[in-house]
Order: C-alpha cells, then sequence, then structure tokens
C-alpha cells in the first residue's frame, strides 16, 4: 500500500466513500451521454423538419404520431423532451468545463504571478482580486453577459471573468507558501530560469487545492450559465442549454404543464449535486486538517 | 478608533470613484443607445436632436466628468424608457426589494442558526443529518429553479399561494409595503422562502461547524463545571463565540441577497429593482444600469464597513487592540 503511486493512493482512499464513488459515476455517465448525444437520443431535436406540431406539449408517455413513445413528453415545438434534454446537457457541460479551464488557467497564473513578484505588485493584484470577490458572481456575469452580448463565446468570457478571483486566491494562498520554502529557494539559487521553477516546482505543489476550486466551480458555472439562460441574457436560443429549456418551459408551468421545465431541471441538479459531492470527498483528502 | 473610521470611508470614496468610472465604461460599450430610443424610420434631423440632447455625441470622458457631476447632485439622469428620472425609478422600486430581501435574510438566520447550533450540538442524531442533506441541496440547487419548484407545488398544485405579483400593500412613512397585508404576506412568503433557501443553508452551515468548534474548548467545559444548564451554556457562551462569523455573512449576505433578488423578482414577477435592472439590461436602458450598479456597489461597501465595525462591538479584543 505504500509503495503505491500518489494516484493509486489517492483513488484507493476515495473509493472508500460509497456517496462520492456512486457520484463519480454519474458524473462520468453524463459526460459519456452528453458526448454520445446524437448517438443515444432517439430524436435529433434540431431537425426541424423532423417536428410534428401536433405532438407539441404531450405529457410524458405519449405515443407520437411517429409511433415513438416520449417517455418525458414533448415541449412546445413537439420536440422529444428526452433528446432536448441529452443535448442540452452536452451544451451545459461543454460551457461549464470550458469556461472552468479558462478561469482555472488566467486565475492560477495571476495568483502565483503575485506570490512570486511579491512586493507593491502582489499587493495590488490580490486587492483588485478581493474586491471583486466582495461582489456576488452571478451580478458580475449578468452585467458582463450583458455587455458582451448573446453567444457561446460571449458567455464563456463572462462566466470566466466572473470565477477566475476564486483560482487566483486560492493560487495565490498556495504559491505565497510555497514561495518561503527551502526547496524553491534552493530552485531560485540555481541558474535555472524563474519561469522553469514556477512551472515545474510551484505550480505542481499548488494543484491540489485548486483542483478543489476547480470541481466547485465548473458545478457553479453550470449553474450560472443556467440562471443567465434562463433570464434570458445567456446563450442564443439556437443553443438551447438545459437552462434555456427550463426557461422555455417555464410559461406553460402555470397551466400545469410540467414536465418541459421539471425534467430539464431535475437533470441539472442531478448533475450539480453529484460533480459538488465529489468535489467534496476531494477537499476532505487534501485538507491536511482533516486526515486521521 | 476614529482615524480608523475615517481611513476606511477615504477608502470607501476612492473605490466607489474607481467603481463609477468602470461602470459607466462598461455600460457605454454596449450598443447604441440611441436606436433604443427612436424608431428606425425618422428623420437624420431628430436623431442629431436626441442624440444632442441625451449628449450622446460628446467624448467619452466628458459624458462621464457630466455624469460624475450630476450624480453628486442626487441626479442619475433619465430612464431611456420610463422616462422619468432613474433615482426616482429606483426608489420607487426599492422599497419592494427590500421588504424581500430583508424577510429572506431574517428568516434564514432565524431559522438556520438555531438548526445549526443544533446539528453542532448534536452531530449524530437522525434529526441532525436531515438538516445537514437538506443545507447541501440548498446549496447546489440553483435558485431560479427553487423558485419553479415552490410555484408548481404551492401556487399551481396545492393552489395556497399566488404564483406572483406584490399583493395588497398598505402605506407607512408615505411608502407601499406588502409586509402589512394579510394579503400581502400571502404574495410575500414564497419569493422570500425561494430567496432565503440558499442563505438557509450557508447560516446552518456555520453555525454547526462553530458549534462543533466551540463545544470542544475550555469555556464550554467551564461552564459546565460550574454548574451551568446545557441551554444556558449554549444561550450564553456557545451563541455569543459563534456570533462573529454569523454576523459578517449575514451583512455580506443580505448584500449578495440583493444580487439574487434578480433571479426571484423574474420568477415571481416582484416589482422591484432586480426585475427592474433585469428589464433595463435587455431594452439597453443605460441610466438605470449604471444607477443599479452604482447603487449595488455602494450597498456592498457600506455594509462592508458596517460589518467591520460590528466586529468591534462584538469582540472586546479588537476594541482594546485598536483604541
Amino acid at each position: 500500500m505504500d509503495r503505491a503511486s500518489p494516484v493509486a493512493r489517492f483513488w484507493s482512499e476515495f473509493a472508500e466513500s460509497k456517496t462520492a464513488l456512486i457520484a463519480l459515476i454519474v458524473v462520468l455517465l453524463m459526460i459519456g451521454l452528453a458526448l454520445a448525444a446524437p448517438l443515444v437520443a432517439p430524436q435529433d431535436p434540431y431537425d426541424l423538419a423532423n417536428l410534428p406540431l401536433m405532438d407539441a406539449r404531450r405529457p410524458p408517455g405519449y405515443v407520437g404520431s411517429s409511433g415513438y413513445t416520449h417517455i418525458l413528453g414533448t415541449d412546445a415545438q413537439g420536440r422529444d423532451l428526452l433528446s432536448a434534454i441529452l443535448y442540452g446537457l452536452r451544451i451545459s457541460l461543454q460551457m461549464g468545463l470550458i469556461a472552468g479551464a479558462f478561469a482555472f488557467s488566467v486565475g492560477s497564473a495571476l495568483g502565483i504571478t503575485a506570490a512570486y513578484l511579491g512586493g507593491r505588485w502582489e499587493a495590488f493584484i490580490m486587492r483588485v482580486i478581493d474586491l471583486q470577490l466582495a461582489f456576488p458572481a452571478i451580478l458580475l456575469a449578468l452585467v458582463i453577459s450583458a455587455l458582451l452580448g448573446q453567444g457561446k463565446a460571449q458567455l464563456i468570457a463572462a462566466l470566466a471573468a466572473a470565477q477566475y478571483a476564486y483560482f487566483a486566491r486560492t493560487a495565490h494562498g498556495a504559491a505565497a507558501a510555497e514561495r518561503g520554502k527551502d526547496y524553491v529557494e534552493a530552485a531560485f539559487s540555481t541558474p535555472l530560469p524563474a519561469h522553469r521553477v514556477i512551472w515545474r516546482h510551484i505550480l505542481p505543489n499548488c494543484l491540489p487545492p485548486l483542483i478543489v476550486v476547480a470541481t466547485v466551480q465548473v458545478a457553479s458555472a453550470i449553474a450560472l450559465e443556467a440562471t443567465l439562460s434562463f433570464l434570458g441574457v445567456g446563450l442564443p436560443v439556437t443553443e438551447p442549454s438545459l437552462g434555456m429549456l427550463i426557461s422555455n418551459g417555464f410559461q406553460y408551468m402555470l397551466s400545469g404543464r410540467y414536465w418541459i421545465s421539471i425534467y430539464p431541471g431535475i437533470a441539472l441538479i442531478i448533475l450539480i449535486v453529484a460533480i459538488n459531492l465529489v468535489g467534496d470527498q476531494i477537499r476532505d483528502q487534501v485538507n491536511p486538517r482533516l486526515k486521521r | 478608533m476614529l482615524t480608523h473610521i475615517i481611513e476606511r470611508i477615504l477608502q470607501a470614496l476612492f473605490v466607489m470613484l474607481v467603481m463609477s468610472a468602470l461602470v459607466f465604461v462598461g455600460v457605454y460599450a454596449i450598443g447604441n443607445p440611441i436606436d433604443v430610443l427612436i424608431g428606425p424610420d425618422v428623420t437624420q434631423e431628430i436623431r442629431q436632436q436626441t442624440i444632442a440632447y441625451y449628449g450622446l455625441d460628446r467624448p467619452l470622458w466628458e459624458q462621464y466628468f457630466t455624469f460624475l457631476g450630476r450624480v453628486l447632485h442626487g441626479d442619475f439622469g433619465r430612464s431611456f424608457v420610463f422616462g422619468m428620472p432613474v433615482l426616482e425609478l429606483i426608489l420607487s422600486r426599492l422599497p419592494a426589494t427590500l421588504e424581500l430581501t430583508l424577510t429572506a435574510v431574517i428568516g434564514a438566520a432565524a431559522i438556520g442558526v438555531p438548526a445549526g447550533i443544533y446539528a453542532g450540538y448534536k452531530p449524530d442524531s437522525f434529526l441532525s443529518k436531515l438538516i445537514m442533506a437538506i443545507s447541501i441541496l440548498g446549496f447546489s440547487v440553483p435558485t431560479f429553479w427553487i423558485g419553479l419548484v415552490l410555484i408548481i407545488a404551492f401556487a399551481v398544485e396545492l393552489q395556497w399561494l399566488p404564483a406572483g405579483g406584490r399583493g395588497d400593500t398598505a402605506s407607512l412613512f408615505g411608502v407601499q409595503w406588502s409586509f402589512l397585508t394579510l394579503n400581502g404576506w400571502t404574495h410575500l412568503l414564497l419569493p422570500a422562502l425561494n430567496l432565503a433557501f440558499f442563505k438557509l443553508a450557508l447560516m446552518t452551515r456555520l453555525a454547526r461547524a462553530g458549534t462543533r468548534e466551540v463545544m470542544l474548548t475550555d469555556t464550554v467545559k467551564f461552564a459546565r463545571a460550574a454548574g451551568l444548564s446545557e441551554w444556558t451554556v449554549l444561550r450564553r457562551h456557545v451563541l455569543r463565540l459563534i456570533a462573529i462569523p454569523i454576523v459578517t455573512v449575514f451583512g455580506l449576505e443580505f448584500a449578495s441577497t440583493l444580487a439574487f433578488a434578480v433571479v426571484t423578482e423574474t420568477i415571481f414577477s416582484w416589482p422591484g429593482i432586480g426585475k427592474l435592472i433585469i428589464d433595463s439590461i435587455t431594452s439597453l436602458d443605460r441610466p438605470v444600469m449604471v444607477a443599479y450598479l452604482m447603487l449595488v456597489a455602494f450597498v456592498f461597501i457600506t455594509i462592508n464597513f458596517l460589518v467591520d465595525l460590528t466586529y468591534v462591538a462584538l469582540d472586546p479584543r479588537l476594541r482594546k487592540g485598536r483604541a
């Protein structure tokens, strides 16, 4: 056991928690379904020629005009809801992961650079980041996406801009602690270029807390995207994420056609809760204060 | 202490100035407001007149300083869409948001803190586990989704409560409030619950973590040894020691609740400033956006400042150190 690689040790500890393991399986399953959406979805929800209007707003279990049973019902355009959810999952995950990756890179780079530079620059960068953190992410994302307009790239920019500060603060905390350690001093005293020391020595040691933040932030990016799309300032109608599916169904809900909103919402919540549970477990494992 | 306060006020003023510039330049970048003001078929002459009337032909920095000068006189300009002074517009919508957020935050604290203390006091009981499970849900599930579920459950299926609007209002200090009438309360309950859900989870977790830590300290051991009842120990010692992080979060959350009110107000068609800002973003009503953002920034900075002062009142150690 002791000789096992760090990854194997981490994994065996992770697998001890049943909840986390199930959550991880759920996350992977949903990523798999999202990737395979065109293959597994019973219908292509965006082939408009294929959508009979007489099938619109039918409850779950309705047998459509093509003889196919709509397990989760159909939406206002007669789309099979299950197919729409699978395609929506694709867009939601894509947004969350890409925005998370951007926020991760920009934030960590900024935080580690601040810790490396020290002095006035460090104080300035961190002050700006603290100021930004005082404002709720949803408001920032709302304003930025309103400024940039609708579109995938614009939304990713808005989400990343609202979230990079969390990575920056975490990276700065970790890097500042590493910066003072002897091995870093030793590495800097060799003729190695500074970027190599940062890249090969400081960054790897900052990764564990950053990975924890990343799981939480991907989940919250997905939730943020859904919220923005629900409010109508996120993605354009041609890119229906889960949030937009929920928003589209909202107007039919007061007349009792609950399924158009509810099922996409359940898919969204399962995804977010599962990612958060995986994140919780990783955090507990990375946190040295909770070590047995 | 006084120098500390003055220093903080100067800092806050500087931050407000920076915010006003950022907001102004940022909002200026959105589209061309003139297209919102006039139809595409008006003559070039009227178009030029309107541009000149709103000062949109001046350079950006000049517009900014004109704006800043007016703001200092309490003039945020006129809404492009409503055609009335922005300040008046926002103030007319503010009470609705204020009563909604206050009900939500106070409710969240009144339920969340006792629930959290209980969960920290008896961490292994079934009720504690249930409380924590609910709080994880409250953390993960997006606000707008909870709003939809509340509407389906209580407004559509059970038909106990209305799904939107403010209901009857009564006047107090010349302002209309929903919380003064019974009908108003039925309208207030669902949106406030929706808005409170996330805060409730947060308060519960904070109170639980704090209580678990404090219960292990010597303070509690000695208080028990002195023969105080468990109730007195919890109320007099535990609650007081966990109060500081809770007050901080209470303050900061009140401010962020203003932001989340955007979502709740949209779902429940609650006519507050959150709904106003969404409408003005979609209609590119620049003066309203600028004023709203400035207002939120102002509220945030003020609350941060007040939270700092409350620390000093709550923690005697800070009082001595800072004097």
